[in-house]
């Protein structure tokens, strides 16, 4: 799971590492929200212990054993934010001081198991839990689930980052330069090993080390449940625009950077409309980007029959009242967007109304 | 070698490896005379030009100048070896077995009896794959060997990494021993209990009760050094100094790994 230098192209790297500064940022100013002065010590405490946690070996049922990554009980111990910057640390010391996983490869280790493990971890052991009490033991269920489900959320966000290195990156013979097998392979090979054996130490650490808190101090298990069950006073306690501003402005950011798509050349491989085999210019670009094989003579039947069902109301990224394509690429990403927080508004919305109150992320 | 064993003997082998390089870093080499700062740039500069480089030839040379490196600062390869290259083989050459029959490309040869054919595609993707994961391990191993780790983590500000990161890394690091001492102590007192091997169920919640003890003592001892450093007049202002001094020779051996790290990139395009 952590993956080492040269797996990854550099631009995947530096995307991965992007990708993780929004997320360190709204950690570390909730995290200081609400511990001010003792960040510090606490936060490198908890990675002190996230890193050791990594270290327990576990038998697994069936003869074999296994190490767990931790994130699962790390967010369900600390809350998602504490966990992300208390699991990024930890890897952080693991590849410089350890050589477990890379450098370069840093952002990706920590976007696949710090944040999408914490997150995941956070999100199904609250939606599993409920309003069950601390000590009831459908907690334990949810926090072995959430741990499960954890680290095969970040092998698969690794088997994808291992899967997509040949189609973009290869040498001039056709090499593959980085990990050199296709999402067909990377994906099920990763997640095998993960939703097996990987899986079961992190379900087997995650329940029961919640079980055991349970039977010796409850207390703790406070900053996972939801906020109307803990009565905390004097707490920090940002919401809404205000504590989700720096995903916001990264929002922002990529939607004013959308227009930079216009700057690739040549078309998407397989991304063809059935109009286009029809045209001599664009079969010459889909022999180029096919190795110089030569596309067939019309559109697929098949292609050409179903591409009638719908029309899309903004193709190729340009609505058709506007004339400059920058423009286009920046509406096509605003309304996909508005679309997106609409439906995630909506569902929201819902899920409160059934559920009578709204969780709070701690 | 059973459970407990196994993970008292990694307790001992981080502990093991953190110990060999704090005495390797303060032999008298190459890389243990040069500023910091220089060493984190110019080696973290060529694991980025090993990371870009299209041709396995260049992957090969900027090896060959990690092993001049290590021979130059009193790194022995054998350790490099033990701690890098065999493990490193082991892991990576695993993955990359099947690259050479799984890749399509031109048939080079095909494995007797079986009907495999390898393919050049496949070979020198593996190759690839193989250089550049022990490249990058052994740059970075060789940073880690030669300096100390308070000097390192200072010398990381270089590269913008806040002073309160740089702070929390530092005191996390200067912790996961304490933490790790403390876990060891656990189960070594727990197996010299034992008459016999544990079952796997009931050292299954050994070891969640373990975690559950240590992230107990963990938050206890947050707030434990919180009290202290208020104490010592923490006002949650982190101040770190900054003491390195650079010398002519460090701006040579910037130049050097600036020119091989050019060299590197131009010629790997």
């Amino acid at each position: 799971m952590h993956i080492p230098d040269g797996y990854l192209s550099p631009s995947t790297c530096a995307a991965l590492y992007g990708a993780s500064a929004p997320f360190w940022y709204a950690a570390l100013r909730r995290m200081k929200a609400a511990l001010a002065t003792r960040l510090v010590p606490l936060l490198a405490v908890m990675a002190a212990l996230s890193f050791v946690i990594m270290m327990f070996n576990l038998p697994l049922p069936g003869g074999t054993t296994g190490h767990a990554v931790g994130v699962g009980i790390a967010a369900i111990m600390l809350g998602p934010w504490a966990s992300i910057l208390a699991v990024s640390i930890a890897l952080a010391i693991q590849a410089v001081f350890f050589g477990d996983g890379g450098i370069t490869t840093l952002g990706a280790n920590c976007f696949n198991m710090a944040i999408v493990g914490s997150l995941v971890a956070f999100v199904v052991y609250r939606l599993i839990s409920g309003r069950a009490p601390l000590t009831s033991s459908r907690r334990v269920l949810a926090a072995a689930l959430a741990g499960y489900a954890a680290i095969n959320a970040s092998a698969l966000c690794a088997a994808v980052e291992f899967g997509i290195q040949p189609i973009y990156f290869k040498d001039a013979t056709g090499a593959p330069l980085y990990a050199p097998y296709p999402l067909s392979i990377a994906v099920p090979a990763m997640m095998i090993g993960h939703l097996t054996f990987a899986g079961l130490a992190e379900l087997v650490l995650s329940g029961g080390v919640v079980a055991y808190f349970q039977r010796t101090n409850p207390g703790l298990l406070k900053n996972s449940a939801p906020v109307d069950m803990v009565v905390e006073e004097g707490r920090a306690d940002p919401r809404g625009f205000q504590a989700l501003r720096p995903l916001w402005i990264a929002l922002a950011l990529l939607l004013v950077l959308t227009p930079l798509g216009i700057l690739a050349a040549g078309t998407a491989w397989g991304e063809w409309s059935a109009r286009d085999f029809a045209s001599q210019k664009v079969r010459v670009k889909i022999a180029e980007a096919s190795r110089d094989a030569a596309p067939p003579d019309g559109a697929p039947q098949g292609l050409a029959r179903l591409s009638a069902l719908w029309t899309a109301p903004f193709p190729q990224y340009a609505p058709p009242f506007v004339r400059r394509p920058a423009l286009g690429y920046l509406l096509s990403a605003m309304f996909g967007c508005g679309a997106i927080l609409l439906v995630s508004l909506i569902a929201g919305s819902l899920a409160t109304r059934a559920r009578g109150r709204p969780y709070e992320l701690s | 070698m059973n459970f407990l064993e196994r993970t008292l003997a990694g307790f001992l082998t981080a502990l093991e490896q953190s110990l060999d390089a704090e005495d390797l870093a303060r032999r008298q080499g190459l890389l243990q005379h040069v500023d910091p700062r220089i060493k984190v740039v110019g080696i973290a500069a060529l694991v980025i030009a090993a990371s870009t480089a299209h041709k396995l030839w260049v992957i090969a040379a900027i090896f060959a100048i990690a092993l001049l490196l290590a021979v130059a600062s009193r790194v022995s390869p054998f350790l490099l070896a033990r701690r890098v290259w065999l493990p490193v083989l082991f892991f990576t050459g695993v993955i990359a077995l099947p690259a050479p029959f799984v890749i399509p490309g031109r048939v080079v040869c095909t494995v007797p009896g079986l009907d495999w054919a390898a393919t050049a595609q496949g070979l020198k993707s593996a190759a690839y794959l193989i250089t550049r994961v022990e490249s990058a391990a052994t740059l970075s191993v060789l940073l880690v060997l030669s300096t100390p780790w308070n000097r390192l983590l200072k010398a990381l500000r270089v590269l913008r990494v806040p002073v309160v990161v740089v702070a929390i890394v530092g005191m996390a690091y200067r912790y996961i021993f304490l933490l790790l001492d403390g876990a060891r102590e656990m189960l070594q007192s727990r197996r010299s209990r034992l008459m016999g091997p544990l079952p796997g169920p009931d050292y299954r919640r050994m070891a969640a009760a373990s975690v559950g003890v240590l992230m107990s003592r963990t938050l206890q001892l947050g707030g434990e050094v919180y009290s202290a450093m208020l104490a010592r007049g923490f006002q949650g202002e982190v101040y770190m100094l900054d003491e390195f001094h650079t010398v002519a020779s460090d701006w040579i051996v910037l130049g050097v790994f600036a020119a091989l790290t050019a060299a590197a990139i131009y010629y790997g395009r």
